[in-house]
């Protein structure tokens, strides 16, 4: 399959290039950017004036609930919905069921998704057996074996504090990076709200930023003293990222992201129990919206992830701590990220960055750049195309947003995956 | 998705009962005075008003309470109206039925209210945004949220005694954290024009950011309690010395037990208020719960005609009291 792609604007953050280019694509790879050779035969060429052309985007963390949980979506129907979104590789955290601690759980992932071909999709390995906190995975083997790309406990807290520290050793002394969800399980206990003037008006059981924050605290003088690389998975407090912000300035090596929601919402959306809106971390305050925002600006955020989790519609129907936490995020990562852009907080070289190369330097992956050789990995979106989200027509089998009826701008046109067109508007 | 409050019909009259927060004094007022009309049914020999005749009521007891139950079957009773009681802790959601199946199959009975507890916040909302239409729905208690009724029997009881809620001091002491009917005596006392609502309790106690409330947050009974015209005290669950936030029952007591020294911090006729029940000796000294500034039993006898004037608020929309 050769493909011409003509007349866009190409954003391709890594090499610099902002400018209307033209693309050749021949056996899954960029054959060239600009300067096409003239006997370069295309099989289709997509024009895409006024849209723009750019790597497809990387997501950090996302739940496509396969195996363990697919009677609410599975590994092709997330997958699909991904490639909708302009998402060409995603990350799945390990805590699916069975649990990623064996190479055989990673590997049927990996088969999955090769076999759907909507998007890649790489795996993060437990660095807890059975994700308990208690013995350390075999880390090196289902980094050599099962082909996982980091180590996470998930959203399981590691409780004694030993067992983090050894588990980060070994895994400096594997090179992984540990991702980490930083949830003090004491202080946080059955909270599912904000603890704040929401919780306490609406009497649920608040998780406080302490819950977080003293996480976040433990987990960086760990890394100070294990040197491991690490990185914090979806954060939500302006004292967190302040906190990791100090740590990156003395030079640990450490790198955040943050879930595309906690840019949009804050615990005030909870209204009056928005189930919607129930997430973890959960929605907080203005204030710490704005320092995820400022953090993301400053560049100490280098990454916006979907945490996407798909539920069906009963896991959100019950009273609202009895609901599911999640959102189901991947068709709407670009259009709401793209908002940071129409509200001046980054250029939108500078975002698209943050949704390819960033993300693919944390996850070590030679990905999220278009130069000559490159995958051909591409998302082609028009950013101008106005849209009213309806979760009904979401691809993704959860139809769980708390953003359902906003009017966003910016729609994927096409996806590439190694050269083919795996959506098409 | 829930935008506007959904305790009103389309003509802006009270369809569900949910919470007080955001309801305005006229609302309020208008429960107190309808309140008033049946608190004088209650005294006649024939006890029995034919308003809600036809109507079914259900109660629906997600959590154990005996005596709100009996409180609202009997107004409802009084109101001529036919009521089911149903215990779902031993039923429906234990077995798996989930909550909205068991609500469609009440439905299916023709109920026209439902009164609701639950143990979570916010359950009251979640039926109320699911129930079919001719439903309207009253909580009874959701969580540590609201509970309505009893705030509105309360302003009631207040009422009675000090008749201007403009020119009062009005403490509440104890587990505000946990209490829902704080929460909606709070929001009720605010509407109702009190210029200084007090809580007191421990910090452990206190939620956090409760001054957003509409509360001045006092720790010290002492300065808590000064020149107060109403003093509500809570009833301590004794939950509350497994999560570690009290010591021990005879430390709080000593701390913020109601007792006749401290009472007299307050204005010489400030009278003395609990929802009930009682842990004597706990939150309150027996001397003060049955002494002369008690209002305690007033309270329960209230109870009944605030519950019955909010079912026929509800049910009978137009229908006065005399009219028939």
């Amino acid at each position: 399959m050769r493909l011409l792609i003509t007349n866009g604007r190409l954003i391709d953050p890594a090499n610099e290039i902002d400018g209307q280019v033209d693309i050749a694509i021949a056996d899954g790879r960029i054959l060239a950017c600009g300067d096409i050779p003239t006997e370069f035969q295309a099989d289709e060429i997509i024009d895409a004036r006024e849209q723009i052309v750019c790597p497809g985007l990387i997501d950090l963390a996302a739940h496509l609930c396969e195996p363990g949980a697919e009677h609410r979506g599975d590994i092709a129907s997330e997958t699909r919905a991904a490639a909708a979104g302009g998402i060409t590789t995603l990350c799945v955290p390990p805590d699916t069921d069975p649990i990623i601690d064996t190479t055989a759980v990673s590997e049927l992932i990996h088969q999955k998704a090769e076999a759907a071909g909507f998007a890649r999709v790489v795996t993060l390995g437990a660095l807890t057996q059975q994700l308990k906190g208690e013995q350390l995975a075999e880390m090196a083997k289902l980094q050599q074996d099962g082909g996982c790309v980091g180590v996470s406990n998930a959203r399981r807290p590691v409780k004694n504090t030993l067992i983090m520290r050894r588990a980060m050793e070994y895994a400096a002394s594997c090179g992984l990076t540990i991702f980490l969800h930083a949830d003090d399980p004491g202080l946080s206990g059955q909270g599912c709200v904000h603890e704040g003037g929401i919780s306490t008006r609406l009497g649920l059981a608040g998780i406080p930023e302490s819950a977080e924050t003293v996480a976040v605290a433990r987990e960086l003088m760990l890394i100070e003293q294990t040197g491991v690389r690490a990185h914090f998975c979806q954060l939500s407090c302006a004292h967190s990222v302040q906190m990791i912000a100090r740590a990156q300035h003395d030079g640990l090596p450490v790198s955040m992201d943050v879930a595309a929601h906690q840019l949009h919402l804050t615990d005030m959306d909870v209204g009056y129990f928005n189930s919607q809106c129930h997430v973890l971390p959960p929605l907080r305050s203005q204030r710490d919206r704005d320092a995820l925002r400022i953090g993301l600006r400053n560049g100490c955020i280098s990454t916006i992830c979907s945490d996407h989790q798909p539920h069906d519609a009963d896991a959100k129907l019950a009273p609202f701590a009895e609901t599911e936490p999640g959102i189901s995020a991947l068709e709407t990562l670009l259009p709401l990220s793209l908002r940071l852009v129409d509200d001046g907080l980054l250029s939108l070289p500078n975002l698209i960055a943050k949704l390819t190369s960033e993300p693919a330097r944390i996850l070590g992956l030679n990905r999220g750049h278009l130069g000559a050789g490159s995958h051909a990995d591409i998302c082609i979106f028009d950013p101008q195309q106005h849209w009213t989200v309806t979760p009904e027509n979401f691809i993704s089998a959860g139809k769980n947003s708390p953003f359902a009826d906003w009017e966003l701008k910016g729609k994927v046109t096409h996806t590439l995956l190694n050269g083919c067109v795996v959506y098409r508007q | 998705m829930m935008r506007q409050n959904i305790q009103f019909d389309s003509q802006g009259r009270l369809r569900h009962f949910l919470t007080t927060e955001g309801l305005s004094r006229q609302t309020l007022t208008g429960i107190l005075d309808h309140a008033e009309n049946f608190a004088s049914v209650i005294n006649k020999p024939v006890k029995k008003a034919p308003l809600l005749r036809g109507k079914t009521i259900a109660n629906l007891f997600f959590e154990a309470s005996t005596r709100t139950r009996t409180t609202f079957e009997l107004a409802a009773k009084r109101l001529s109206a036919d009521v089911i009681n149903i215990n779902i802790q031993t039923s429906a959601t234990k077995k798996g039925e989930s909550l909205l199946d068991m609500l469609r199959n009440l439905e299916a009975m023709h109920c026209d209210m439902f009164i609701v507890r639950h143990m979570q916040s916010g359950a009251a909302h979640f039926i109320a945004e699911h129930v079919a239409p001719h439903i309207s729905v009253i909580n009874a208690g959701d969580g540590s949220h609201a509970h309505p009724t009893q705030a509105m029997l309360d302003m009631f009881t207040i009422r009675r005694h000090k008749p201007d809620f403009t020119a009062l001091r009005v403490a509440i002491i104890g587990d505000i954290m946990h209490s829902r009917v704080a929460r909606s005596q709070i929001h009720a006392l605010n509407i109702l024009g009190v210029p200084d609502v007090r809580v007191i309790g421990p910090h452990t106690l206190i939620p956090p950011q409760a001054e957003h409330l509409g509360v001045h947050v006092f720790h010290q009974m002492e300065q808590g309690l000064r020149d107060v015209d109403v003093v509500i005290t809570l009833r301590l669950q004794r939950e509350r010395m497994e999560g570690a936030l009290l010591p021990s029952e005879d430390e709080y007591f000593n701390s913020y037990g109601l007792t006749p020294e401290k009472l007299a911090l307050a204005k010489n006729d400030a009278i003395v208020m609990h929802p009930g029940p009682i842990n004597r000796g706990v939150e309150i000294d027996s001397t003060v719960a049955d002494g002369p500034q008690s209002v305690i039993l007033e309270q329960v006898t209230n109870g009944l005609a605030v519950r019955m004037a909010v079912m026929s608020l509800i049910l009978g929309r137009g229908n006065s009291v005399d009219s028939e």
